[in-house]
C-alpha cells in the first residue's frame, strides 16, 4: 500500500459540490501532478463537513489545517506554498465569529461541543471507497453479528442501547425489532426511510452521501436481527448525489460478498434494493411509504395492523430512518452500556441538527442529547448575524413547533421538546430573528400541509385547508375576532381526529406560535399591524421628512412611480400606487425610509 | 417531443417492464423510467404501462397525478426548481421566485412559450446550508440574491 506524507480532503457534499469543489478537486490532482508531488500527496473527495457555512471546504492533513470559501484559483496557492513549501495558506484559514483566525478543526467552536456518531466518516473517508470504510471497522459490526451473536441477541443489544428512531417518532429501535422478529413467516423486509422531507433537515441526505456503507451494514445487521432477507431504500428522487453514492455502494458490497447469497459464509442472504420517491412528503409516513414501495398513491392506511405485522406486500416489516441506521453499527461495535451513557434519562445517544436560517454557522451538527438549544444556537452555531434578536427555533418542520427566548436552556430531547410544544422531528433547526413575523411562519407551514395532505381522511384535507384560510385572512389585514380561539379548537380536532402522523401533527406550528407569540397575532387581528415588519398587507413604507434630504434616488427605483417631490426637498410615498416591494429602502443612504 | 410512436422509444420502455415485471411493486419505478424517455407521462404513455402491466388504466393515472415529480405535459428543456424549504423562506427566497417569475415572464408551475425553461416551486432540497437556493436541472445555485438570476439565467441561453 502506498504511503502519502498529506491528505488533501474536498468536501463532496452538495453544498460544496454546487459551489464548484468538483473543480477544485481536479484542479488540486493536475497543480499536485505538476508540482511532481503525486507520489506523495493523496487527494480524497469525502462527504459533508458540516460547516456548510464556509464550504467550498478543504482540509489538509497531518496539519488539520481547515480551508474555508476555497475557489479554484485558490488551489495554485495552497500546492506551492502548503504542500511544496509547507507554509500554510493564513488568509484561506477558517475565521470564526471572532475573527480570530481558527486554524484545525478541534479550535473551531463549531466542532468543539460535537460528538460524531452517525456522521463519523462523513469528511472523513471517499464514500465511493468501500475499502475505506473497512478500513475505519467497516463491516466488522455485520461480521461480528452474523459470527458471534443469535438473532435474539442483537435485538437485545439494540435494546439496551435505548436507541430511540432518529425519524421523528421517536420508537424504540429494538422494540420494533423485536415485535417484527416475534412475526412468524417465511418472507420479511428491512426498509430504510430516506425520504428527508422535512423542510429545513439534511442530515440523511448527508449521511447517505458521505457515508453509505454505514446504512447498508446495518439495514444487513437488521435483516440478520429480525430474519429478513430482502432491503428496500426509499430515497428522495431530488437527491440525485446520493442517490449516485448508494448504487455505487451496493455494487461495491455485493461484488465482496457483503450483500447478497451466503454473507461472510454464514449461510445469511441479504440484498439491498433502491426505490426513488417522487415527491410526496407524505411517504415519510412509514404506511404511505409501503404502499408507494407497492406501487400505489401514497396513501396511509390505519394502524393498527403494524407494519411489524403486516407491512411491505402484506409481509411483516421494520422501517427505520437513516440516522437510526447510522448509529446501529457503532453500538454493536462499542457495546450498548457505551451508547447509553450519553444522552438524557429517555433519550440515549446523540442526535443530527441541521442548523438553518438566521444562524452564523449554517450546517450539520451532532449532540449528545440533552444540550440545550442556547449551546446549540450561540456556542455551536456561532449566534444570529447582523447583531438581530433572536425569536425562536422551528423544530420538527411542518410537524414541530416554535420554540421561544424563554426556552433557551431546555435540554432538547424527544420528551421535552413534546413538552415544551414541539417535537425533534427528524433534526431540522431553524433559527428566526426579529424580522421573521410568527403569523405567517404558521402559515408557510400550513400551507405546506394543505399541498402536501394526500386526501384521504377529512380532518387533514378540509380542516388544514380551513385554518390556513384563517391564516390568510390574518396576514392580510382581514382578521376577526374570534380567529385564534377557532384556529385553536380546530387544530386539537384535527390533532384527535386525523389518520396519520401527517395530519396529527399538522397544526403544531400554528398552536405552538399561538402559545408563545399570541400578542403577535393579537397584533394583526386588532391593530392590523406586523410587529415584525414582514406582512405586506399591514405595511406601509413612509418618508421620514426630518431624515430626506431630497435626492431621488428612491424615486428613480420605484417601479410603479408611487414617489414624488421636488429635487433637495423632502420626497413623499403615494400609498394608493406603493405595491410594497421595499425597492426605496434599499436605494436611500440616509435610512429615511421606514416600514410601518 | 412525446412520442409515443417512437419505435425506439417504444421498445425501450416494453424492455424495461418486461424485466421489472418479475420483481413486485414495479409501477412507479417504470413510470420514472417512461417520464425519462418520453419526457412525460402523456395519456399514452400511461395506457402503453397499463397494457402492458394488465392493470387499469385508472391505477396508472391516480399514480401520475399523486406524486408531484410526474408531469403529464411535456416540461421546458431547463427545469427551475425554487426551494421552498424553511431556511429559504426565512431567508427571503420569495424574491428570488418573483425575479425569476419577471425575468421569464411566467408564473410558478408554467414553462415559457418557447419551451427553455419550466419554473417550479419545490420541496425543500436539503441544501440549507446555501439558503436560499435555486437547481436547474442538476445543478444547485446557493446564497441567492434577486440581482443574481440574470446571470445565471443567461448560462442556458443557446
Amino acid at each position: 500500500m502506498d504511503i502519502f506524507r498529506s491528505h488533501v480532503l474536498v468536501c463532496g457534499g452538495t453544498g460544496c459540490t454546487s459551489s464548484e469543489s468538483p473543480k477544485i478537486m481536479d484542479k488540486f490532482v493536475e497543480e499536485i501532478s505538476n508540482a511532481g508531488l503525486d507520489k506523495e500527496v493523496k487527494v480524497v473527495r469525502t462527504g459533508c463537513f458540516g460547516l456548510c457555512e464556509a464550504g467550498p471546504v478543504v482540509i489538509v492533513y497531518p496539519e488539520g489545517c481547515f480551508y474555508s470559501r476555497v475557489k479554484v484559483s485558490d488551489v495554485p496557492e495552497i500546492v506551492s506554498e502548503h504542500l511544496l513549501k509547507g507554509r500554510i495558506v493564513q488568509r484561506l484559514l477558517y475565521h470564526g465569529e471572532t475573527k480570530e483566525i481558527e486554524m484545525s478543526l478541534d479550535h473551531i467552536g463549531f466542532y468543539k461541543k460535537q460528538k460524531r456518531i452517525a456522521l463519523r466518516n462523513c469528511g472523513v473517508i471517499d464514500p465511493e471507497r468501500i475499502e475505506e470504510y473497512i478500513a475505519f471497522d467497516g463491516y466488522k459490526a455485520l461480521g461480528k453479528c452474523l459470527t458471534e451473536y443469535t438473532p435474539q441477541q442483537v435485538i437485545d443489544i439494540i435494546k439496551q442501547s435505548g436507541l430511540r428512531g432518529r425519524g421523528g417518532g421517536g420508537f424504540p429501535t429494538g422494540l420494533k425489532w423485536q415485535f417484527c422478529a416475534n412475526e412468524k413467516n417465511e418472507q420479511k423486509y428491512v426498509i430504510c426511510n430516506a425520504d428527508e422531507g422535512d423542510p429545513g433537515a439534511f442530515m440523511d441526505r448527508s449521511v447517505l452521501e458521505g457515508d453509505p456503507h454505514a446504512v447498508l451494514e446495518a439495514m444487513a445487521i437488521a435483516g440478520y436481527a429480525i430474519g429478513a432477507n430482502m432491503g428496500y431504500i426509499y430515497v428522495r428522487a431530488e437527491y440525485p448525489i446520493a442517490v449516485k453514492r448508494l448504487e455505487i455502494a451496493i455494487g461495491q458490497a455485493r461484488e465482496m460478498g457483503l450483500l447478497g447469497k451466503d454473507i461472510f459464509g454464514t449461510g445469511f442472504d441479504f440484498d439491498i434494493e433502491i426505490r426513488l420517491g417522487a415527491g410526496a412528503f407524505v411517504c415519510g409516513e412509514e404506511m404511505a411509504l409501503i404502499s408507494s414501495i407497492e406501487g400505489h398513491r401514497g396513501e396511509p392506511t390505519p394502524k393498527p395492523p403494524f407494519p411489524a405485522q403486516k407491512g411491505l406486500f402484506g409481509k411483516p416489516t421494520i422501517i427505520n430512518n437513516v440516522e437510526t441506521f447510522a448509529n446501529v453499527a457503532q453500538i454493536i461495535l462499542n457495546g450498548p452500556e457505551w451508547f447509553a451513557s450519553m444522552g438524557t434519562e429517555k433519550s440515549k445517544g446523540t442526535k443530527v441538527f441541521a442548523l438553518g436560517g438566521k444562524i452564523n454557522n449554517t450546517g450539520l451538527v451532532e449532540i449528545p442529547m440533552g444540550t440545550t438549544l442556547r449551546e446549540i444556537i450561540y456556542d455551536i452555531g456561532g449566534g444570529i448575524p447582523g447583531g438581530k434578536a433572536f425569536k425562536a427555533a422551528q423544530t420538527g418542520g411542518p410537524s414541530g413547533g416554535c420554540i421561544p427566548a424563554s426556552h433557551l436552556d431546555t435540554p432538547i430531547d424527544y420528551d421535552s421538546l413534546i413538552s415544551i410544544g414541539s417535537m425533534m422531528g427528524s433534526g431540522g433547526l431553524i433559527v428566526m430573528d426579529e424580522d421573521n413575523c410568527m403569523v405567517d411562519v404558521a402559515r408557510f407551514f400550513l400551507d405546506f400541509t394543505v399541498d402536501e395532505s394526500c386526501g384521504k381522511c377529512p380532518p387533514c384535507r378540509i380542516g388544514t385547508k380551513r385554518m390556513l384560510e384563517i391564516l390568510e385572512r390574518i396576514v392580510n389585514g382581514q382578521g376577526e375576532e374570534g380567529d385564534i380561539e377557532k384556529l385553536e379548537q380546530l387544530g386539537e380536532n384535527i390533532k384527535n381526529a386525523a389518520l396519520c402522523g401527517l395530519g396529527k401533527t399538522a397544526p403544531n406550528p400554528v398552536l405552538s406560535t399561538i402559545k408563545y407569540f399570541r400578542h403577535e397575532y393579537e397584533a394583526h387581528i386588532r391593530d392590523k399591524k406586523c410587529p415584525a415588519g414582514h406582512c405586506k398587507a399591514l405595511l406601509s413604507y413612509v418618508i421620514d421628512k426630518s431624515k430626506c434630504i431630497g435626492c431621488s434616488a428612491c424615486a428613480k427605483v420605484c417601479p410603479t412611480g408611487a414617489i414624488s417631490g421636488k429635487i433637495k426637498e423632502p420626497f413623499e410615498i403615494d400609498q394608493s400606487k406603493c405595491i410594497k416591494c421595499g425597492a426605496c429602502i434599499g436605494k436611500c443612504k440616509f435610512g429615511a425610509i421606514e416600514k410601518k | 417531443m412525446t412520442n409515443v410512436d417512437d419505435k425506439a422509444m417504444r421498445d425501450e420502455l416494453i424492455q424495461f417492464i418486461a424485466e421489472q415485471k418479475k420483481k413486485p411493486g414495479p409501477l412507479m419505478p417504470i413510470m420514472q423510467k417512461a417520464q425519462s424517455i418520453f419526457g412525460a407521462l402523456t395519456i399514452d404513455v400511461q395506457e402503453l404501462i397499463a397494457d402492458q402491466l394488465g392493470i387499469p388504466m385508472s391505477d396508472v393515472y391516480g399514480v401520475a397525478t399523486f406524486y408531484s415529480q410526474f408531469a403529464l405535459e411535456p416540461k421546458g428543456e431547463h427545469i427551475i426548481s425554487v426551494c421552498m424549504g424553511t431556511a429559504c423562506y426565512v431567508k427571503n427566497i420569495e424574491k428570488v421566485m418573483e425575479k425569476l417569475s419577471e425575468e421569464l415572464g411566467i408564473q410558478p408551475g408554467q414553462t415559457t412559450p418557447d419551451r427553455r425553461f419550466t419554473l417550479e416551486a419545490t420541496r425543500c432540497l436539503g441544501c440549507c446550508g446555501l439558503a436560499p437556493v435555486i437547481m436547474i436541472d442538476d445543478q444547485v445555485y446557493g446564497r441567492l440574491v434577486p440581482s443574481d438570476v440574470p446571470d445565471i439565467l443567461a448560462k442556458y441561453e443557446k
